[in-house]
């Protein structure tokens, strides 16, 4: 099932009722549900690669759940100092988009209603809807919380109807059984369906089509396509690349001498060329948590303190998933927005919070020389199933007694809560919020 | 400014050895281009050669012919490949051509290499030694075998990346750890070493005097300040900072009440963790040790190689007891026992081991079980 095979059954198809996905031969209401918007394409049977994705996921949930904010601008993120997670289409109007520092946000819409978010809310939702798509086709391909690719080639004749056909029942039931929107992107691969979705956001529908891809994509500025970050736009542009047509015009061999890889791969996706399969369950390689800091910090005792709590984070992953890795990664954004990261190959699999923080403090310390920080993160990768808490250190014969520790407290925790018990780390931080209440 | 003069003539096997000895100290990849530089000193019958990396300088010289006296430096690597490259016996003509190149002749082959000032070249400062002594050859190469394997190569622990020394009860004591195993070695405290107070000697340097003293059979001089150590080996001068921490109290490390012992012959055994590691885990190589009265089992269970199992008749009195380790260092530690036999000494299957060479009691490994 190569991600690129015509759909030869339903090539005839060309009008469907975007309501309820019937087929129409001409521009009258849809005879089944009365709607009057129809989806036309040349190639609308022949598509089979759909790339789906959330509308202001989080914000969605957040509407869904208390319909007072249906009709105010929302965006889900933290504090003073953390970013924009998600931000819904009325404070999109305001120019305020994820990833926007928070006070920018504030700035840029005074009535702002800032949700902290609840997480654990959003992946549960995302994993129903993650169901749905499974219900459709086995090659569901996670790329977050919120979106996945979905290869449908091949279904026709199991539902008794077209990839197009599927989707918009996709979106109807989505919008029935969770209550957020969805918008679709349909072509024949990858990148395409990629961009596809973005163009007709939100509860959007939309198509590429091997006639009209190339023609579409010619003028677009080479940011345009997903993965080209504004630096790599900029080496791009200062070569005179600026439009994808301008990348058209180089060979594949200039643009893999002058870019390498990525010039590779941005030469063919160029001519709207994307052999990378639709795979499902793609393995988890990571798993990390950071915080950024409500004001920036140099002092290295406080940063120590954090990055216990990012560690704790990280480690209560591992956990839950029961898993433990091999190498453990620092990660540090300066006050410059210049993010560093700091790795270390472990001896043997961790998952205690007390190896990944005591593996990283070193690493912490060579790099806090009075900068100041405005996030700090840590985390596992190479990962594997978790089996027992090794890594004895001659240097070290008390590590062994300081895992039973944590997890005894995570047998007591389990029970009683997080704060049941409490280390003298995370004491301290509860005393400076504590501090800091007083003084307001 | 460089020298506009020096004309020196050489015979290939002394240009080679005298920078063979020199040129492995310079970096490959470096931000100061001098440091990729030899420096030539032509003066008399003599010429001596320079190659630093800023931590530590090596200087050798040989016998030469000079015709116009003079210093330059040109690029190590090259020059050396080169010299490498010409044909054995070889009379090699070096000097500065009018177009301020190295210029390198050798029968029919020219060549040219360009030159920086040698008074760009940095110079490495060595004095304030306060501890003067002289080993074997030998000696020293058994200290730095018995022991460099274990030198921890993490970063972060900076004060585990060499070998420490220090004079202990006697003798001269070499340590060297990375948190999973420990290895020390020791000798009759030579003359001169008496109150040596500890330091650790990076590893860089401890390749390069083992590699400068390797086969060697006459004496080296050692002389010590609190910042750098210098080796005196026949024409060869090794100066090296030293690393500046403090070596963990590594005594509380080695296992004092270890009261099982295994006794096994040291060769049968490394082959045969050698042998059933080959399907270990490439990640853990984690081999699992099975004592029972007389008879020791190694198994290794990797989900996605297989299983392999081994029995051997060993020494073991003591009560059964299950242990892991990982293969490579097993096998680190059994390369460095010269005798028939080896001793472990056993507590627990979370407990250090201790493992002693039956014929050597001046060396002494520690290794950090894996479970398993």
């Amino acid at each position: 099932m190569g991600p690129e095979r015509p759909n030869s059954e339903n090539s005839e198809l060309t009008r469907l009722c975007r309501d309820c996905g019937l087929a129409l031969n001409g521009p009258a209401a849809c005879p089944s549900c009365g709607g009057r918007r129809h989806i036309t394409h040349p190639e609308l049977g022949g598509l089979s690669i759909a790339h789906v994705d959330c509308d202001a996921f989080f914000c969605s949930v957040e509407k869904r759940d208390n319909p007072a904010l249906k009709h105010k601008p929302v965006v889900v993120g933290g504090g003073q100092r953390g970013v924009v997670a998600a931000a819904c289409y009325k404070a999109r109007l305001y120019g305020i988009h994820s990833a926007m520092p928070m006070f920018k946000a504030y700035k840029a819409c005074p009535g702002l209603v800032v949700i902290r978010g609840d997480h654990s809310k959003y992946s549960r939702e995302g994993r129903r809807i993650k169901n749905i798509m499974r219900d459709l086709t086995p090659l569901v391909e996670s790329l977050s919380i919120d979106e996945a690719f979905l290869d449908l080639t091949g279904t026709e004749r199991l539902h008794g109807r077209s990839p197009a056909q599927s989707l918009i029942a996709l979106q109807n039931r989505v919008l029935e059984e969770v209550g957020v929107t969805v918008s679709i992107g349909l072509s024949y691969n990858k990148f395409l369906a990629k961009t596809a979705s973005d163009l007709d956001k939100p509860y959007g529908f939309a198509l590429l089509g091997r006639a009209d891809a190339l023609d579409f994509l010619a003028a677009k500025p080479v940011e345009f396509i997903y993965g080209i970050g504004p630096s790599f736009a900029r080496k791009l542009n200062k070569q005179g690349i600026m439009t994808i047509n301008d990348v058209r015009k180089r060979s594949d061999r200039e643009m893999a001498q002058q870019f390498g890889d990525l010039g590779l791969h941005l030469a063919r996706l160029a001519r709207a060329e994307d052999n990378r399969r639709v795979t499902p369950q793609s393995e988890r390689k990571s798993i990390s948590a950071e915080t950024t800091f409500d004001q920036d910090i140099a002092d290295v005792q406080l940063l120590k303190d954090r990055l216990w709590q990012v560690c704790v984070k990280a480690s209560d992953h591992a956990k839950r998933l029961d898993m433990a890795g091999r190498v453990v990664t620092l990660k540090l954004k300066t006050k410059q927005f210049e993010t560093l990261t700091r790795r270390r190959t472990l001896m043997e699999p961790a998952q205690l919070a007390d190896r990944l923080f005591r593996s990283l403090e070193p690493l912490l310390e060579a790099e806090a020389n009075g900068r100041k920080f405005r996030l700090i993160g840590a985390g596992f990768s190479s990962l594997s199933a978790h089996s027992y808490d090794g890594g004895g250190d001659l240097l070290d014969p008390k590590a062994a007694k300081r895992g039973q520790a944590e997890r005894a407290s995570d047998e007591v925790r389990a029970k009683f809560g997080h704060s049941a018990v409490v280390t003298g780390r995370e004491l301290r931080r509860y005393h400076v919020k504590k501090e800091k209440k007083e003084l307001e | 400014m460089i020298d506009d003069a020096m004309k020196i003539s050489i015979e290939r096997s002394d240009l080679i050895k005298a920078l063979g000895h020199v040129q492995n100290v310079v970096e490959r990849r470096t931000t100061i281009p001098i440091l990729s530089n030899v420096m030539l000193q032509a003066d008399g019958d003599k010429v001596t050669f320079v190659a630093t990396d800023l931590d530590i300088e090596v200087q050798e010289s040989t016998a030469g012919m000079t015709e116009q006296p003079g210093t330059v430096t040109a690029p190590a690597h090259l020059l050396y490949d080169i010299v490498r490259k010409l044909p054995d016996g070889a009379q090699i003509s070096l000097k500065i051509g009018d177009d301020q190149r190295l210029n390198i002749d050798a029968g029919r082959s020219h060549f040219t290499l360009p030159l920086l000032p040698a008074g760009d070249f940095p110079k490495m400062t060595a004095d304030g030694f306060t501890h003067n002594f002289v080993l074997s050859a030998a000696d020293l190469s058994r200290l730095i075998d018995k022991t460099r394997f274990a030198i921890s190569t993490e970063e972060t622990r900076y004060y585990l990346n060499g070998i420490y020394v220090h004079a202990h009860d006697g003798a001269l004591r070499a340590v060297a750890t990375d948190g999973h195993r420990l290895a020390l070695a020791e000798l009759d405290l030579p003359n001169g070493a008496s109150g040596l107070p500890g330091i650790i000697i990076p590893r860089k340097t401890v390749a390069e005097i083992r590699r400068l003293i390797d086969g060697g059979d006459s004496d080296v001089s050692l002389s010590i300040s609190d910042a750098k150590i210098q080796f005196h080996y026949g024409s060869a001068v090794l100066t090296s900072k030293l690393i500046d921490g403090t070596f963990p109290d590594y005594e509380r490390v080695i296992p004092k009440n270890n009261e099982k012992e295994l006794v096994i012959d040291n060769k049968v055994f490394a082959n045969a963790v050698d042998r059933v590691a080959t399907i270990s885990a490439e990640k853990s190589r984690s081999v699992k040790l099975s004592l029972t009265q007389d008879t020791l089992e190694l198994a290794v269970n990797n989900p996605e190689h297989g299983n392999a199992h081994e029995q051997l008749m060993v020494d073991y009195s003591a009560e059964p007891l299950e242990i892991g380790f990982n293969a490579k260092y097993l096998l680190d530690v059994t390369g460095q026992i010269g005798g028939r036999d080896a001793t472990l000494y056993l507590d627990g299957p979370a407990a250090p081991a201790l493992v002693k060479d039956a014929d050597d009691p001046a060396t002494l490994f520690v290794l950090m079980p894996l479970r398993v």
